[in-house]
């Protein structure tokens, strides 16, 4: 089972509970799939002990082949190649990797090599992976792909999105069997929540939310949800002590058994199929 | 001579575009005759790659040099290769920048702005 854990606003608590609620389940493996700053380690404080490299397709131009007719320029939808002086300038970073400019090239002078833009880490007992694009990668597809291949199929994945509604979000809750969106009451919350349930429901995806700092005097989220019919998993208050807890890298789940219970509670309701 | 100019609009009196990659259209001028020819920019509303696109366009119509407000990395190295020189442009026409560019007061680009600069301006 697939259950993907995301927000639209940052800061909400994805990690809180994506980590939460793979440290509560026994047959779980956390997966970070916000691979511009992955921090999900800090709380389960995993032991890396396997790097996998992702790797993409970029062009590579054979100059002696190549007699700069621009045609590779002219086929690339996203302007990763120009052709001045009869001489190809490639800009690797703004390449989609798609192939176009070597099939288009009429003197085959384009071959594509492979050039990292990030790793996927394990630990060795298989609850835990994440992904990392290097610093100045605009992609983050290629890495989620590789994050996906690496999932474990027995366990229950746990995938913490990266924050947002865009491509990385779309492509990490793709073939995920239930999505948590966390939320939490304020303007801002409420705005990016709307835009989430807009794209599970685009994409079909059953769903809950999990109100996330709840206070009894912000009843925004709850009223919402009444009227789309949207479950409420889950209310963790807006207390000093979760928030002094994380700051030092724990989770409300390693403080106190009963957050445990919640959880495991949370993940019946999904899997049994009442939220469903 | 033919230069090209950045520009919000077709013709020779509108405004100068400050920015490049984003830029609505390039003024392609005869500095002697001030003959021109208005190209729409197709790389404004591009996902990503503008300001290479637009450096490609313009070296395409062999230029010598542009005039505009700001400049990106990756479009400074295309057109760098193609031997374009980058002048600063004036907040004005692109007639009147033109005729500061013939009387030699238009100075030198040689630094870029940070990539996406321009993304967020409106002309």
């Amino acid at each position: 089972m697939k259950i993907a854990v995301l927000s639209g606003k940052g800061g909400t608590g994805k990690t809180t509970v994506a980590a939460s609620l793979a440290v509560a389940l026994s047959n779980s493996q956390y997966i970070d799939c916000d691979v511009e700053e992955p921090n999900g380690a800090l709380f389960i404080r995993p032991e890396i002990n396997e790097t996998i490299p992702v790797n993409v397709l970029v062009p590579k131009v054979d100059e002696a082949k190549c007699d700069g007719c621009g045609a590779c320029a002219k086929a690339c939808r996203f302007n990763a190649l120009a052709v001045v002086k009869k001489k190809v300038l490639l800009f690797p970073a703004v390449c989609h990797h798609c192939g176009a400019c070597a099939i288009a090239c009429p003197q085959k002078a384009i071959t594509e090599a492979q050039r990292e833009i990030g790793v996927v880490e394990a630990d060795k007992d298989g609850r835990f992976l994440q992904g990392r694009l290097n610093i100045g990668e605009p992609i983050t597809i290629p890495i989620i792909h590789k994050l996906k291949q690496c999932m474990r199929k027995d366990a229950i994945n746990i995938l913490d999105c990266s924050p947002g509604a865009s491509c990385t979000v779309v492509q990490t809750i793709d073939g995920c069997d239930y999505c948590i969106l966390v939320t939490e009451p304020t303007p801002f919350g409420l705005h990016d929540l709307k835009i989430a349930v807009a794209l599970v429901r685009k994409m079909s995806i059953p769903f809950g939310v999990v109100l996330n700092k709840a206070m009894d005097e912000d009843q925004s989220i709850q009223t919402y949800c009444m009227q789309e019919k949207i479950p409420v998993l889950m209310e963790i208050p807006f207390l000093r002590e979760i928030a002094e807890n994380y700051s030092k890298g724990f989770l409300p789940v390693q403080m106190d058994a009963e957050w445990g219970n919640q959880f495991m509670q949370m993940f019946s309701r999904i899997n049994g199929g009442e939220a469903l | 001579m033919k230069i090209a100019v950045s520009a919000t609009g077709n013709s020779m009196d509108s405004q100068m575009d400050q920015r490049f990659g984003r830029a609505a259209s390039f003024i392609i001028v005869q500095t002697e005759t001030m003959e021109f020819e208005a190209l729409d920019n197709n790389a404004s509303a591009s996902a990503g790659g503008a300001g290479i696109s637009a450096a490609q366009m313009i070296a395409d119509k062999d230029v010598k040099a542009v005039i505009t407000g700001n400049v990106g990395p990756n479009a400074m190295n295309v057109l760098k290769a193609a031997s374009i020189e980058i002048y600063k442009g004036l907040n004005a026409t692109v007639k009147e920048n033109v005729e500061q560019y013939n009387k030699g007061t238009l100075e030198k680009i040689q630094t870029t702005v940070p990539s996406h600069f321009g993304m967020g301006l409106k002309s």
